[in-house]
């Protein structure tokens, strides 16, 4: 048996047979051109992992078991070093992690040389949610990609370090507020994936989840078009309540009367909110419109001052739309 | 030599608190650290029982979201700062060297005191942190998010900036009394190798740790008085924290593991009842390993945007360490070769720790390796990796050291069934825990998660119940441990057949260590001791052969 079959019959042996999507006992579906290759060295170093675990178990069991200690008895008189025996053992691990080394740092260029015909998608992260911005200035909260096509990522965050993380793509790249970070894939095969922040940044950090959505051959065309035109298309308080989801809100505020980070939009309007400097207002237009662009100037008692401001990031337009979405929540509440 | 039950040792000379507290007996110093890092221990232990039940169920299980961040948090910050890096040098250290080196003390006994004041006040200003508020940013503080959070975040960091005082004064005491104090007949290479770990380790504290103070000082600058070093929004660079910050806790790493290792090359030689095989490829290792440990550090980055030719620069560097690593395995390996095994609880240790930190070495070349690095980077693949090096390496290593040095320590004996059951729970609930979280980290599962997705559910709650059966284990342990010190069978001497000069002393050994000057003859010259049923312990065949007055007939 040659030495690529070995490590096969070995990885195979820790890591199971791989299903279709190229999942498997380790690793999650492959869903990226790199995938592939980055399985492989984990497969690979799973193979000599396996390898020496044994070896070692295994001469720690033998040992044990034919030199325990009976009454009576002391050690076998045997040399307490070997210079040959030494260096081979030095020796043999060198080659191995440059082996290993190098088919990593190989891997490694190969995920981080974007093609030079690559889409590309801005990306911003906030605690806590993400936004893509598409070329034509659609914005998402979840990321729409078209299958077969080289993707490039420009990140930036507005607050603290967060990390991008498709396991599907075994694509990961942290996102450092003040500077961009860039990352790039080509999905392979449609479908919809889990997009974790992979660096801690606060309280909701594990709900800092978006979808990677894999669209078949000239769908992603079809779905940007129709998105991007949902204040046309859609009435202003299914436009707002998009808005609401997509922007980030929701990540902060519920609409169903629970406190989250930020107080519940369920039925506010036209109440009045009272706040942290004692003062109280009836909400309407224009508290809300202050509030979305101006959030620290009146913060509601009993919250923290930590939404960030959508100056600049919501159109007149799209902040009209919201307010209509959060009137009908309160209609909602005061039909029932 | 008289070893009567009745001769006044160093627990019994001198009474009251204030006896302990201001003692400068090296002994005494040790046992106030052994107490003080296990209630630490045990308090990490508590916050990680949390966290794990927590993670019971995906979404709320017994806590907030915040309450959650707070408790990984600590529990992070406690176990690393507050036990598992004084851990060994400072409570079994402290112990042991200067009675390895037939010596009466430390070098420096009054330094060695101010390192354990230095060391409760540090704990004091982690536990007010902890009171007033605690601390949510993970234990590594990474800017910006810590140096914009509400939590109580200057009070932890000069906690953990005045540990590292009594870090180095440990480390600073280490290095002079080894160059200073060794007996007559030890050379270097005649050093018990528990002395190199000592010693490797004391070189990265008094290196590295005053980066990590000046690192922690320039953090609470920017919170205290808006200095812009690392927040973008004042003109600083988030990620240059990072560096600072990891150019010392990589070393850390090391500090914890170096002296765990010496602790192994001790056992493993006693309890195979041969010498240690490979002595000098096992010393340099120690020391490769150490100047190493500095030039590792961006391996922590590789994800951080940080240029390729750094991230090849350092993923190149960071296999290096794993050669003296492997080298030593290799060594304990060969020493077992036509041994004379016996499986008393230290050696249980020594199999745990082989097992353990074999999976966490071999585990760490997937995260060397660039590529297979950016997938597992940050989730629960390095989380299960760094237990099985910190926990299955170190805290197996100090559980092994604490079982053989116990008897010198208290001058009694434990119950073997009962350490032999603890051991086994330790080893299988450790497994079941950790084990569990590389296959979750390797399929996705971002680290420092309050809610995780459905898929990961059966893998979390048997991680969760693998940490219950462990704090069986240590529950069990600290029950039969405390119940030797009232009453337990007295210890001999020598209870093991070691041939290190700890055991020419009895045990426990009197406030002045010996009575007469030692002679340093081969410390693994096993062949040298022969069981003498009278004592019940192990004699010398020769007792004047380690003796100076006697000319030495070694």
């Amino acid at each position: 048996m040659n030495s690529t079959g070995l490590v096969q019959m070995l990885s195979v042996l820790a890591a199971g047979l791989p299903d279709d999507d190229g999942s498997s006992f380790w690793m999650p579906p492959q869903v990226s051109t790199v995938a592939q290759g980055v399985d492989w060295l984990f497969n690979f170093i799973l193979a000599i992992s396996v390898f020496f675990f044994l070896l070692i178990v295994v001469l720690m069991v033998i040992f044990v078991l034919r030199y325990r200690h009976r009454e009576g008895e002391s050690a076998e008189p045997s040399t307490s070093h070997n210079m040959a025996l030494e260096v081979t053992w030095t020796a043999i691990p060198v080659v191995i992690v440059i082996v290993i080394f190098v088919f990593g740092f190989k891997g490694f260029l190969d995920m981080s040389t974007p093609p030079a015909n690559a889409y590309e998608i801005l990306v911003e992260g906030q605690k806590w949610s993400w936004t893509f911005t598409y070329p034509n200035g659609y914005v998402d909260s979840d990321l729409h990609v078209p299958v077969d096509r080289p993707v490039r990522l420009v990140m930036g965050s507005r607050d603290v370090i967060h990390s991008l993380y498709i396991p599907a793509f075994r694509v990961k790249m942290d996102v450092v507020p003040g500077r961009y970070s860039k990352a790039w894939f080509e999905a392979t095969r449609p479908g919809e994936y889990d997009l974790f922040c992979a660096e801690y940044c606060g309280t909701s950090h594990s709900g800092m989840i978006a979808h990677v959505v894999v669209h078949p051959v000239g769908e992603f065309e079809t779905w940007l078009e129709k998105a991007s035109n949902f204040l046309d298309t859609m009435s202003p308080v299914d436009a707002g309540r998009k808005l609401f989801q997509v922007r980030g809100c929701q990540q902060c505020h519920s609409v169903d009367g629970s406190s989250k980070t930020g107080p519940t939009l369920l039925g506010v309007w036209g109440r009045p909110a009272s706040f942290t400097d004692s003062s109280t207002t009836v909400v309407d237009e224009n508290y809300i419109r202050q509030s979305i662009l101006e959030p620290q100037a009146r913060v509601v008692a009993g919250f923290e001052p930590v939404m960030p401001t959508y100056q600049g990031r919501l159109s007149d337009p799209e902040i009209l739309a919201v307010i209509e979405y959060l009137k009908s929540l309160d209609a909602a509440s005061s039909e029932e | 030599m008289a070893t009567g039950p009745d001769r006044s040792n160093y627990l019994t000379t001198g009474r009251g608190v204030l006896s302990w507290l201001f003692t400068l007996d090296h002994k005494r110093i040790g046992v106030m650290y052994l107490v003080a890092i296990t209630t630490s221990f045990f308090l990490g232990g508590v916050f990680a029982l949390l966290v794990r039940t927590e993670l019971l169920t995906p979404g709320q299980t017994i806590m907030t979201a915040d309450a959650y961040n707070k408790m990984f948090t600590l529990h992070g910050a406690v176990m690393i700062f507050l036990f598992i890096i004084p851990g060994i040098p400072a409570a079994l250290g402290n112990f042991v060297l200067p009675l390895m080196l037939g010596a009466k003390d430390v070098a420096l006994p009054r330094l060695n005191l101010t390192s354990f004041w230095f060391w409760m006040i540090g704990a004091v200003f982690a536990l007010v942190s902890i009171i007033v508020g605690a601390v949510d940013t993970g234990w590594t503080f990474y800017t910006p998010y810590s140096t914009t959070t509400g939590t109580a975040v200057i009070s932890m960091t000069l906690g953990v900036f005045i540990l590292g005082f009594s870090s180095i004064f440990t480390g600073l005491n280490f290095i002079v009394t080894i160059h200073k104090m060794r007996p007559e007949g030890m050379t270097w290479f005649r050093m018990p190798l528990f002395l190199w770990g000592l010693y490797s380790t004391a070189i990265i504290q008094v290196l590295a740790t005053p980066v990590l103070g000046i690192t922690l000082l320039l953090l609470v600058a920017e919170r205290a008085l808006g200095i812009g070093i690392f927040d973008p929004t004042l003109g600083g660079d988030p990620v240059l924290f990072q560096h600072f910050f990891w150019f010392y806790s990589h070393p850390a790493v090391y500090i914890m593991i170096l002296p765990a290792m010496g602790v192994i090359s001790e056992l493993v030689s006693v309890f195979s009842g041969k010498h240690i095989f490979g002595y000098r490829f096992i010393a340099w290792s120690s020391i490769a390993i150490a100047l190493l440990s500095f030039l590792v550090w961006g391996h922590h980055m590789f994800t951080s945007g940080q240029s390729g030719i750094t991230n090849m620069i350092f993923s190149a560097l960071t296999f290096s360490v794993a050669i003296p690593s492997a080298v030593k395995v290799f060594n304990w390996l060969a020493t077992m070769y036509k041994g004379s095994i016996r499986l008393a609880a230290p050696m249980l240790y020594v199999l745990s720790f082989l097992f353990l930190f074999a999976i966490g070495g071999l585990t760490g070349l997937f995260l060397g390796a660039l590529s297979t690095d950016i997938h597992l980077h940050d989730t629960y693949f390095v989380v299960a990796h760094f237990h099985y090096v910190m926990f299955g390496g170190t805290v197996i290593a100090f559980l092994g050291g604490l079982h053989y040095w116990w008897p010198k320590m208290f001058g009694r004996m434990y119950s073997e069934r009962w350490a032999q059951l603890a051991a086994l729970l330790v080893f299988v609930g450790f497994n079941l825990t950790f084990f569990t979280q590389f296959v979750m980290g390797s399929h996705g599962m971002p680290r420092r998660y309050y809610n995780y997705v459905e898929e990961f559910t059966t893998l979390h709650q048997a991680s969760t119940v693998g940490s219950y059966v462990l704090a069986l284990g240590f529950f069990i342990m600290a029950g039969y441990l405390l119940h030797s010190l009232v009453r337990g069978a007295p210890a001999p001497a020598n209870p093991w057949g070691s041939a290190t000069l700890e055991w020419e002393t009895t045990s426990p050994p009197p406030a002045g260590n010996f009575d007469v000057e030692l002679l340093a003859g081969d410390p693994y010259d096993l062949d040298a001791l022969r069981y003498d049923p009278g004592v019940g312990g192990w004699v010398r065949k020769d007792p004047r052969s380690i003796l100076v007055a006697a000319g030495g007939a070694g």
